[in-house]
């Protein structure tokens, strides 16, 4: 993982972009461990189909990975041969196997590890040029000491050198230096968007792989004069953030599947009481307790459809791991302006990756709820007005105290059964999503042409990668990648099918939970596809490029 | 400012309350303790726009609407959560939360726990009949184990009764006391001293549901006022609550514990932070 995360690094300083995901066995602590590195001149929107250079630090851990290592004859698997014969499996690719003796190399240097020797293989393998690799080491070691250092830089020297002796390989181009990248993951851009919006209060339970953007905001939190609040549980995280929200202050929270599935009373409680609140669900495996490390989407239904009643509230989703800023940034404007609940939904796969990226821009999209002034008379919280959004009254306010409600209520906040209340409001709910315009974010499209392939989240990446694919082989294919999947924008999707032939629907779920919500608000063509996978493996660029080039 | 304040005429207990009519059963005791919450308000010369009544589902949970203040009517059991956020994010405001042995001790358990815990400033008033009241009579946490007025537990609960107060004692709050809805005004008391302690106060309120436990009538006649000095022993506070039936009525601790605080400063803007992933 050092190792991988340095080569990142590196990599960025030199002019490139690229992203790190990583897969860990079960083990709590220590364990294997796999670091996947893809890395351009150019924009890297996903994880690619193949491995071009394999390290091996043991076999037996490798193995473990071996369904998510994709191998092939143009592959080089760098290996000790002094840890045993390569496995059949791995032979069986026709991968061309190079023999790296970290042993014999490292001989010679004190304290020398195998990992820095890797990194400098790699490095070498694919022409970064060395004092970028040593200039990083020495960033990231300063503290351990000069000896730590000397044996580290060693180490990677004798990578290099080692490289040169090898098969060629594929070589990175001249990378671009000077444009404004940053480095970060998905889930410190989820924590970014959040502050950017005007977040200044979470409680939250830990849980994997949610946890990231909770250590992040903790200390920026603080440093804004805000707050996190580590609850108790989910129920008291969620209820923890609507209180503060109740207060006037922007709140999130942020969980896994389980703890969505815990919060779902109280989120129907933002939605009658019209308290603004943003929950964050970074998708795992699921049902239960599931695969907690890996990556679905399989939480769309839940997140669209798991509150009881009639329960309008907006779900939004990140395609990429920079527009978990946006998206985040953004669903905090939503929740506030519509005072309602917004589920923004991120996955395992955006939120552990780390990618060096464009700056990702602030869309200047801020917390601003509507409140009523002091000194008001008759004040009526839940007034019926024509956009449905009703000035609210913030504690401090004279004249504006009410009681919000989950209970059914009238107009000014009492309690009610009356069905004329009770239509009156779910009226005035649904309306105020259904007439809010969100403008072109509610979805990204690309290209044209006569097939489209419709997808949400991280699947987004993958699809983009194989539109272009396509595109280059001259078939002119559309994109459609949802960002606001709740409240459905029937017209405009209506508007950005147009003309298409054929649908390719692509998600990470068992059950095609999105291609159902789709066909639920649309006729589509006649000639549907939907390739819909369960996880853990990622949806590959390849996969889908194969299915829009082979329709029948 | 302290001239202007001091010219603001006291609004009287009956400015804290609502003009809307309670659906409680004549009889209830939870008139009683919304009358000892707005007479304490009174005395506390709380603004009405600075206070919050939060509560969660139950008969008692009721209370926030019958007030003239800001206040949250929640889900069940969830009462504590969302007033410790609303705490938090607006220290300013004086919290109240309100609401019945089911609601705080079954399905808010965990949040009674820790709400002691944490130790926010918040003052907890439980209206305890040892009943589900709303849901029509069935057993609570502090239900007799041999009570058999419930068609789900026709043979009793079996089951021991929750103790709140040795409970809330162990898991850290800063204030306890028990008072009877028979005696309105030394429970307004409790709940003037409880808001002016810092850190949780919980107040356990014995307060009658005529309807579903009549026998709960005779307890004025078995209530009695503590003779005894409030505590700010633990270990002795803890004995006093042990070996107590239930019945005494007074302040049992008062412990020094700091209250929980959010830190305050702001020593940075949001684009400073960006700095952080530039390469
Ligand atoms: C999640 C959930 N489960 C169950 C209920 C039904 N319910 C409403 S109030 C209540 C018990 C109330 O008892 P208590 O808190 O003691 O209040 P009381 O009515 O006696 O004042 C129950 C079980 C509910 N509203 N929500
Ligand atoms: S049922 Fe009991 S607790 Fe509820 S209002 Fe009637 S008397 Fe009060």
């Amino acid at each position: 993982m050092t190792a991988g995360q340095m080569l990142l690094d590196a990599a960025a300083n030199a002019g490139y972009q690229g992203m790190m995901t990583r897969s860990l066995g079960p083990q709590i602590r220590g364990g294997e461990a796999a670091a996947f590195l893809r890395l351009s001149a150019h924009e890297v929107a996903c994880p690619g189909d193949g491995v071009d250079i394999l390290i091996s630090f043991d076999w037996a851990s490798t193995q473990r990975f071996s369904a998510e290592i994709e191998l092939g004859p143009d592959s080089l698997v760098l290996f000790d041969p002094a840890a045993g014969a390569a496995p059949e499996m791995i032979l069986n690719t026709g991968a061309r196997m190079v023999d790296l003796p970290f042993k014999a190399l490292l001989d010679d240097i004190e304290g020398g590890r195998p990992n820095m020797l890797g990194l400098g293989v790699l490095a070498g393998l694919i022409g970064l040029p060395e004092n970028a690799v040593l200039a990083i080491v020495e960033r990231a070691l300063k503290r351990k000491g000069p000896k730590a250092l000397e044996a580290s830089s060693a180490g990677i020297r004798a990578g290099f050198e080692a490289s040169a002796a090898m098969p060629a390989t594929c070589r990175l181009g001249a990378g671009e230096k000077g444009a404004r990248r940053w480095n970060i993951s998905g889930n410190e851009a989820v924590g970014l968007g959040a502050l950017r919006g005007g977040i200044r209060f979470v409680a939250a339970y830990p849980i994997t792989p949610a946890t990231e953007i909770l250590e992040w905001l903790a200390p920026n939190l603080e440093h804004l004069g805000g707050e996190l609040v580590q609850a108790e549980d989910e129920l008291a995280s969620i209820n923890m953030a609507i209180g503060g929200s109740f207060g006037g202050i922007p709140t999130l929270t942020a969980t896994s599947g389980p703890g969505l599935a815990l919060m779902l009373e109280s989120i129907g409680l933002s939605v009658a009481s019209e308290t603004p609140v943003v929950v964050v669900n970074v998708q795992r495996g699921g049902p239960s307790t599931g695969i907690p490390t890996k990556s679905e989407q399989s939480d769309l239904n839940i997140a669209l459809y798991g509150l009881h009643g009639d329960a309008p509230h907006i779900v939004t989703a990140a395609n990429s791991v920079s527009d978990c800023a946006f998206t985040a940034q953004w669903s905090v404007y939503l929740a506030e302006a519509l005072q309602s609940a917004a589920i923004v939904l991120t996955d395992q796969l955006l939120g552990q990756t780390r990618a060096v990226v464009d700056e990702p821009a602030n869309s200047g999209h801020v917390a601003a709820r509507e409140t009523a002034p002091a000194g008001l008379q008759d004040y009526r919280r839940y007034a019926v007005t024509e956009s449905g959004v009703s000035p609210m009254a913030i504690p401090g306010t004279a004249g504006g105290e009410y009681v919000a409600d989950g209970l059914e209520h009238s107009p000014i906040g009492r309690p009610s059964s009356q069905a004329e209340d009770h239509l009156a409001q779910l009226e005035k709910r649904q309306r105020k999503l259904d007439q809010f315009d969100y403008g072109d974010h509610w979805a990204d499209i690309e290209g044209d042409g006569d097939t489209a392939v419709i997808t949400w989240g991280s699947c987004t990446g993958p699809v983009h990668e194989a539109c272009d694919r396509a595109r280059e082989a001259g078939i002119g294919v559309r994109m459609v990648s949802l960002r606001l999947l709740a409240p459905m924008q029937t017209v405009k999707f209506a508007k950005a099918i147009k003309g298409v032939k054929r649908v390719l629907v692509v998600e990470q779920s068992h059950s095609q939970q999105f291609y159902r919500y789709v066909r639920a608000h649309f006729d589509l063509p006649k000639k549907v596809k939907v390739c819909a996978r369960p996880g853990p493996l990622p949806v590959r660029p390849a996969d889908i490029y194969e299915q829009i080039v082979n329709w029948s | 400012m302290q001239a202007q304040e001091a010219r603001t005429p006291a609004l009287l207990p009956k400015d804290y309350k609502s003009d809307y009519k309670p659906i409680w059963c004549p009889g209830c005791g939870d008139y009683s303790v919304l009358s000892s919450i707005t007479r304490a308000l009174s005395e506390l010369g709380v603004k009405r726009e600075n206070a919050a009544v939060i509560s969660g589902i139950g008969c008692s949970s009721r209370i926030p609407a019958y007030t003239s203040l800001y206040g949250f009517h929640g889900v069940h059991g969830r009462a504590l959560a969302l007033a410790t956020g609303l705490k938090i994010a607006r220290p300013d405001l004086t919290v109240l939360v309100t609401g019945g042995d089911g609601d705080g001790f079954s399905i808010g358990g965990n949040h009674f726990l820790h709400a002691c815990r944490r130790n926010a400033d918040l003052t907890y008033v439980v209206m305890d009949n040892q009943v589900y009241g709303m849901t029509k009579g069935q057993a609570s946490p502090t239900t007799a184990s041999q009570w058999e007025g419930s068609k789900l537990t026709p043979h009793g609960t079996g089951v021991s009764p929750f103790q709140p107060m040795a409970v809330a004692l162990a898991a850290g709050a800063n204030f306890l006391a028990r008072g009877i809805s028979s005696d309105p005004k030394g429970v307004a008391q409790l709940i003037v001293e409880a808001v002016r302690h810092p850190g949780f106060s919980f107040v356990q309120v014995l307060s009658q549901c005529v309807t579903y436990r009549p026998e709960q009538q005779e307890w004025r006649t078995i209530a009695r006022p503590s003779h005894k000095e409030p505590t700010s022993n633990i270990a002795r506070a803890g004995r006093r609550i042990l070996d107590d039936d239930g019945f005494t009525t007074g302040i049992f601790y008062v412990g020094n514990r700091p209250a929980y605080l959010a830190p305050e400063e702001t020593d940075k803007i949001v684009s400073d932070i960006e700095q952080r992933f530039m390469i």
